[in-house]
């Protein structure tokens, strides 16, 4: 089950941890991703913290934590590939995985419905 | 809100799926389908198709070319009394400190000076050459014309299907052309690095003119986002930002553009604003320099992070004026300026990108070689 944030992140449960990447939408508007940056495993994050950075060819954009918790994993195949972004957003290019203290926080988050209606 | 221009072409950058923006007063195509990488790496590889309307586009006149021509040089450090027929050049509108209010291309087209300067910078450009031209000299302003730019190693061959003589023409030539039964004025010249046209077209008929070009190929349509890829990678300055009222020429790296006739010791030294300034510097050299930059990590290094001698302490050095990707170099690449000591390629400063200092050479430019078609 995916989960949708409003700055365009997907939120995937894989055991007791969360996957966080952004979505096909977030990496079209951003066009060819040429730098990523990403947390050190460790951090401690709250909500709303900038966690990564993503840049396009013009632009610099980043993504922020979608909850409190901690990054446990990170994906630095992105940091060689960062066109892999734009290539599977959904799937190969998931950002960082973290734990989190409550997983019903989840519910707060919407669903791919809701995020469609949202994109429009 | 202000309203924003359109372009001429902007139906058909739409009907292309171009993502519209505002830039200078126009909404303008900064991509389209395919992306900035893709329509950048095209460039270099095939021919891009860039409107450049929005620019504006002069012609000045006096009672015969000297005249025009020797007005003009009260206002651009430039030889354009001796520019050839039918030859263009790169000109720069200095202001009285030494700085630059404008830099341009002009060419000589017998019973005219043609003109063509930033957008940003039109109207008050023609306010300055209103302000400042004798009486003698006419200054019109083309409001009727389209500006495109055709750039890239398949240009030549793209262009010649419309009509053979423009492969005849090398760097800087300047001819009126007909393409697609369209009286146009064409230089080969651009502003990417590689070999192309620049191509005034009547308004009325720049429709069919794209289209006929965009059928070829090799061709496509190219956005403002790779036109400023493009020209990061070839070391060209972007007016606002690599240029403007607070830097010199001289600092600039611009002194090519300033032929020995119009520097101490010339036949026509000075006479421009600014002079003074700029003729000490380029007998004596500036304090600063513009340089090419290349992070040593992933990470751009965009217009104003800060630059630095030493890891750790000490002041800025100097700064980023532009900076980003560069999708054919394949990395981060900059342009900024430093103190004419630590101008040297090689030479290792630190950027602050995001809190952290970063390390950054000095790079020489451009990034990429030139193709002009000399």
């Amino acid at each position: 089950m995916i989960k949708y944030t409003e700055e365009h992140e997907w939120l995937r449960v894989d055991g007791d941890l969360v996957i966080v990447g952004i979505t096909e939408h977030a990496s079209t508007q951003l066009g060819d991703v040429v730098f990523v940056e990403l947390p050190e495993i460790g951090t401690i994050v709250a909500a709303g913290d900038e966690v990564a950075v993503i840049e396009s060819v013009k632009a610099a954009s980043d993504i922020s934590a979608p909850l409190d918790g901690e990054i446990v994993e990170v994906n630095e195949a992105l940091v060689d590939e960062p066109g892999k972004v734009n290539q599977d957003p959904m799937g190969e290019a998931w950002f960082f995985k973290m734990k989190i203290d409550d997983m019903s926080a989840l519910d707060a988050f919407m669903t791919e419905d809701a995020y469609n209606d949202l994109i429009g | 809100m202000t309203d924003l221009n359109s372009l001429p072409l902007d139906g058909l950058h739409r009907e292309l799926g171009a993502k519209m923006v505002p830039f200078a007063g126009y909404e303008m195509p900064v991509q389209y389908a395919a992306g900035v990488m893709q329509e950048h790496l095209h460039t270099r590889s095939a021919a891009g198709l860039f409107d450049v309307s929005h620019m504006g586009q002069v012609i000045l006149r006096g009672a015969d070319y000297a005249a025009a021509a020797l007005a003009l040089e009260t206002l651009v450090p430039v030889n354009i009394a001796g520019l050839g027929l039918n030859r263009q050049r790169y000109g720069i509108f200095t202001n009285d400190q030494g700085g630059i209010l404008d830099d341009l291309m002009l060419a000589n087209r017998g019973d005219h000076l043609f003109v063509v300067v930033n957008a940003a910078c039109k109207d008050a450009d023609i306010a300055h050459l209103r302000a400042n031209l004798p009486a003698e000299i006419t200054i019109e302003v083309i409001e009727d014309r389209a500006l495109l730019a055709l750039q890239g190693p398949a240009s030549e061959a793209a262009l010649a299907r419309l009509n053979p003589a423009v492969a005849d023409m090398k760097f800087m030539d300047v001819a009126t052309v007909d393409l697609c039964g369209a009286q146009c004025w064409v230089s080969r010249s651009g502003y990417t690095g590689e070999d192309g046209y620049e191509i005034s077209v009547p308004a009325p008929q720049a429709e069919e003119l794209a289209r006929m070009l965009l059928a070829d190929d090799s061709v496509m349509p190219i956005g403002l986002g790779a036109r400023d890829s493009l020209r990061l990678e070839g070391g060209l300055c972007l007016y606002g930002h690599d240029i403007d009222t607070g830097t010199t020429p001289v600092e600039a790296g611009l002194t090519w553009a300033i032929q020995k006739i119009r520097r101490t010791g010339g036949a026509r030294a000075g006479g421009f604003p600014g002079a003074d300034r700029i003729l000490t510097e380029l007998d004596k050299g500036a304090l600063r320099s513009r340089v090419g930059l290349r992070p040593e990590g992933r990470a751009p290094m965009r217009e104003g992070v800060q630059l630095f001698a030493d890891a750790d302490g000490g002041d800025p050095v100097g700064h980023v004026t532009s900076g980003g990707f560069g999708p054919s170099v394949g990395g981060p690449v900059a342009m900024g300026y430093v103190p004419a000591d630590l101008s040297a390629p090689g030479t290792l400063l630190y950027g602050e990108v995001r809190g952290k200092r970063l390390p950054v050479q000095v790079a020489a430019l451009p990034f990429i070689p030139a193709n002009f078609k000399r």
